[in-house]
């Protein structure tokens, strides 16, 4: 059996950290997420840090801003690492949803992240 | 003038330069100038990606720059040039012609060699001597992350 998905949570200021301590109290603490900050980080000490967490393991990272430092430095990373996929947008129920189906090969689990995403954004009121 | 801002960010295009800055000023365009980018394809594509789609990116050379910073200078559109480093921009204002006349120190982060003077600005001992080159030639140099943040004016920054 193949290793299982590591998630990285790579995003602005405190995001990524609150964003795990948010699945670990929804999904339980056995999630597989890892938080990376790019505070106080150039682009190169982002790819570094996000090279550390991942750790040779198959992963699929989920950035925030598209366009942003942390989603040019996950896209990068991709270009050189086959066994790792990256998505920008990260929201709470693609990274509940991520939890549950980490057997995946990266970058299905990646077309599967974006799609549970966009579904999860919805105008809920005012009713109609 | 078209040009509104000239940065200095070694995160080059992101949040900050395309939402923070960007919005506010109304800008038409921006121009990232590093010699490593302009020759990368897929680095372009990526930087192209963060930006919508009424926003238009080019990529030049130090040299290409110096050379169509006229052209951008006259343009009726509203623009910010961006360079990753202090020698980026040192280059540019050498060739500009007094064009440059206020650079925004807007990200230096950590590296070795590199001292602390901000918590988003780092500078080595030759980083902080070109950028009083930059103000001696005639530029006005502050640093300030994003708009509604405090402007730190170079003298305060080396004090």
């Amino acid at each position: 059996m193949s290793e299982r998905l590591t998630g990285i949570i790579l995003a602005h200021s405190q995001v990524a950290a609150a964003f795990v301590a948010a699945v670990g109290a929804i999904a339980g603490n056995e999630h597989g997420l890892v938080p990376v900050s790019n505070e106080g980080c150039d682009r190169d000490a982002i790819t570094r840090n996000l090279d550390a967490a991942i750790a040779g393991r198959p992963a699929l990272v989920f950035a925030d801003m598209p366009g942003g430092s942390c989603a040019f430095s996950a896209a990068a990373y991709t270009r050189e690492h086959p066994a790792v996929a990256a998505v920008t947008g990260v929201n709470l129920a693609m990274l509940v949803d991520f939890v549950f189906h980490r057997d995946l090969p990266a970058a299905e689990a990646a077309e599967r992240a974006v799609a549970t995403g966009r579904a999860s954004v919805r105008a809920v009121g005012p009713s109609k | 003038m078209s040009i509104e801002l000239f940065r200095i960010d070694d995160r080059l295009i992101h949040g900050q330069v395309v939402v923070g800055w960007g919005q506010p000023l109304g800008i038409d365009f921006i121009v990232l100038v590093d010699d490593e980018v302009r020759g990368s394809d897929w680095e372009q594509e990526l930087y192209r990606m963060g930006v919508p789609p009424q926003v238009q990116v080019e990529f030049a050379s130090v040299a290409e720059a110096v050379a169509r910073l006229p052209e951008w200078q006259t343009s009726p559109r509203r623009g910010i040039v961006l360079t990753g480093d202090v020698a980026g921009m040192l280059h540019l204002a050498g060739g500009a012609d007094g064009a440059v006349h206020k650079v925004n120190i807007g990200g230096i982060h950590y590296r070795e060699g590199r001292r602390e003077r901000l918590r988003y600005v780092y500078l080595s001992d030759e980083e902080a001597l070109n950028l009083r080159a930059l103000a001696d030639a005639g530029a006005e140099v502050s640093a300030q992350d994003v708009p509604t943040g405090t402007r730190v004016p170079l003298a305060d920054l080396l004090r």
